[in-house]
Parts: structure tokens; sequence; C-alpha cells
């Protein structure tokens, strides 16, 4: 039981709303890879067309045990569980940057499995809890 | 209904709820404060960084639900023509930007510690960017835009954009890879957040909402005044 204008008004809103999503989708479409803010080790591998000079971001868990360091710089291993890439920086590390936590590091890729670092950022993951209960929630959450 | 809707009636009512929720609030705040300053643990990896997500949190959310309420009344507005709910989304509409600034700026406080920058072009804060610039012009287009009939739709316009933005927030770190953590909380999964600091975000959240109520409250009363002055016929 809608008035004639509201009826009106209503297909007006509809069409505007169906009008924008697609609109919407069309820009995300166009942009898709801007939009992720980092690639994982097997979207690296399995690109065909990578360019070795631009500026890309890594993105993944640092392997356990895979950090090395000397004087000038620091080396680890990212990895998405299915594939890894080595990556290579000098400079400071965030202070959250560790064994088994997410990691973004920026830079250029040598090759597909080597990756240049200019800045490593530290991702951190949704949980939260109190230091003594750190010993057994790692065991469920890996 | 239409007792309801009439502003005399709510500028009465709005006063009663006005006491209650100003009565509430800085008992609450200051028992809020007081869990997420002082009683809830360090987080094991962030330390007291994390006592910065006991603000950030309830402001990201109700600069969300605030924007989906403008929206709701803006469009209930331009489909049946209820002048009396433009206060309501003009009292909220300025609410809701500062909270979107208090997540933007305390979510850049706790980034720069954690992950080693104080911003990333990712789908989350970018996204978040977004709705503070459609809070702006929303605000814009009822404040300079004279024409009531114009204004209505030009709010709508933005409401629907915005709703649509409201959704690729929510879902912006499941569809994309972004350097903002998933949801910690949230329906359908177990929550992340261990108790003892769901403690403080539920007061931080309950005391932000009565805020928010006071806030709303007094700039509602005020427009009211304003358009009585004015002359109801103007409304």
């Amino acid at each position: 039981m809608l008035l004639k204008k509201v009826k009106i008004r209503l297909s007006i809103l509809l069409t505007l709303s169906a009008i924008s999503v697609f609109l919407i989708f069309l820009v995300f479409k166009v942009l898709e890879d801007n939009v992720l803010y980092f690639y994982s080790p097997s979207e690296i591998k399995n690109t065909n067309d990578i360019d070795l000079n631009k500026k890309i971001r890594v993105g993944g868990m640092v392997k356990k045990g895979s950090i090395q360091s000397n004087e000038t710089e620091i080396k680890f291993v990212v990895t998405d569980l299915s594939n890894e890439i080595i990556v290579s920086y000098s400079g400071t590390v965030p202070a959250l940057f560790a064994e088994g936590k997410g990691v973004v590091a920026e830079g250029k890729l040598r090759d597909k499995k080597f990756f240049i670092a200019k800045r490593i950022l530290a991702k951190h993951d949704e949980n939260y809890m109190p230091p003594e209960l750190r010993g057994n929630s790692n065991k469920d959450a890996k | 209904m239409i007792k309801f809707l009439n502003p005399s009636y709510v500028f009465k009512l709005s006063g009663k709820l006005l006491n209650l929720f100003k009565a509430f609030l800085l008992p609450i705040v200051v028992v809020g404060l007081i869990f997420s300053l002082f009683l809830s643990p360090e987080d094991y990896i962030q330390g007291d960084t994390v006592r910065i997500m006991y603000i950030h949190v309830p402001s990201a959310w109700i600069s969300l639900l605030s924007f989906a309420a403008i929206s709701f009344f803006c469009i209930l507005n331009f489909l049946f023509k209820l002048k009396n709910v433009t206060l309501i989304y003009k009292s909220l509409a300025p609410i809701g930007l500062t909270f979107n600034i208090i997540a933007i700026v305390t979510g850049s406080i706790w980034g720069q510690p954690t992950w080693g920058t104080w911003w990333a072009w990712d789908a989350r804060l970018t996204s978040m960017l977004v709705l503070m610039f459609f809070y702006i012009t929303f605000i814009f287009s009822y404040k300079f835009i004279n024409n009531p009939d114009r204004s209505i739709k030009a709010c709508t316009l933005i409401s629907v954009l915005g709703l649509i933005n409201l959704i690729i927030i929510k879902y912006s770190v499941e569809w994309w890879s972004t350097l903002h953590q998933p949801s910690s909380i949230s329906l359908t999964r177990e929550t992340t957040v261990h108790f003892s600091m769901l403690i403080p975000l539920g007061l931080m959240l309950f005391a932000l909402i009565m805020y928010v109520a006071v806030i709303f409250l007094m700039k509602y009363r005020i427009e009211t005044i304003r358009i009585k002055r004015k002359g109801i016929r103007k409304l």
C-alpha cells in the first residue's frame, strides 16, 4: 500500500543503488592488483610477467629458524606455508618483527625466489592475549 | 507513531533520557578507563600498545554504525518525506565524523610502534579514509545546499554510496591482502581477544555509546529549539 510517489522514489533509489554497485564493482575490477597491499610468495610464483624494476610488497610469515643476520644485512624466509621467498634487508626492523609472525616487505624482486627489501613492516595478527597464555595459545594457532 | 514523531513530545522525552545518560556517563567512563589503563594485562607481543585498541575499536564501530544510521534516516526521508528525521541525521553526522577521525588517528598511533609505519594504503585504511570524506560531503550537502529537496537528494546519493563503502570496509580485510589484521570479534567465528581484554573493550564501548547518546541528544535539542524559533513551518 505505497503511494505512487513513494513507489517512484523507491524505484529511483533501487536503480541508483544498482548502478552504484555496478560502477564500484567496475572500479575494483580495474584496480584489481592495486587493491592488494602485498603479494604472497605463491602469487609471485604463479605470475608470469614480473617487472623486476617495479616496487612491490611481499607478505607472509617469517619462517621459523630462518633469520640470519650480520652487521650489514638481515636475511629471512617469507612463507605462506606452500611457497617461500628469501628476503634480504639492511636496516632496522620493527619491534614486532619475529620468527613465526607476519611480515610485509617492501622493495624489488631480484628473481622469483629472492627479494631485496627497502622497508620491513610487521603484520600483527588478530590475536590478543596476556603474556602468560603465550605458550599454549601458540600451539592452538599453528 | 504520529505522537512519537511530534517534535514537542520528542523534546520532552529527550530531556528525560539526557539526564539518565548523563548520570551513567561519568561512572562508566571512570570504570572503563581504570580497567583499560590499569587492570587489564599487557599483550604478549604488543605490550602496553594494546591499550590503544580499547579506544580505537569502539570508535571505529561507532563511526560505522552512525553512518549506517544516518543513511537509513536519510533514505527514509527521501522515500517518505519525513521531515522530522532530518534532525536525527543532522545531529548524528558530526558525531560519526568525530569518531571516524578518532579511529583513524588512534590507529595511526598504534600502527607506528606495531607495524613500523603511521599509514599504509591498504584496503581497510583507505576505505576508512573514504568514509571520512563521505561524512564530510554528507555534512556539506545539508549545510550548504539551502534547497531542502536538493539537499535530501544529495544526502541520499552519498548515503547509497556510503553504505556500499561500509560493506567494503567490513570485508576489506577478508577480500584482499591488507596490513590491517582481520576482525578479532565476529558473530560467526570465535573471538580471538582474551577475556581479560574483552572487559575493558566492552566497558569502553559502553562508555563511548553513552557519550554519543549524550552529545546526540544535546545536539538534537539544540536543533529543535533552533527550528522552533524560526517557526515550525520552515522545518
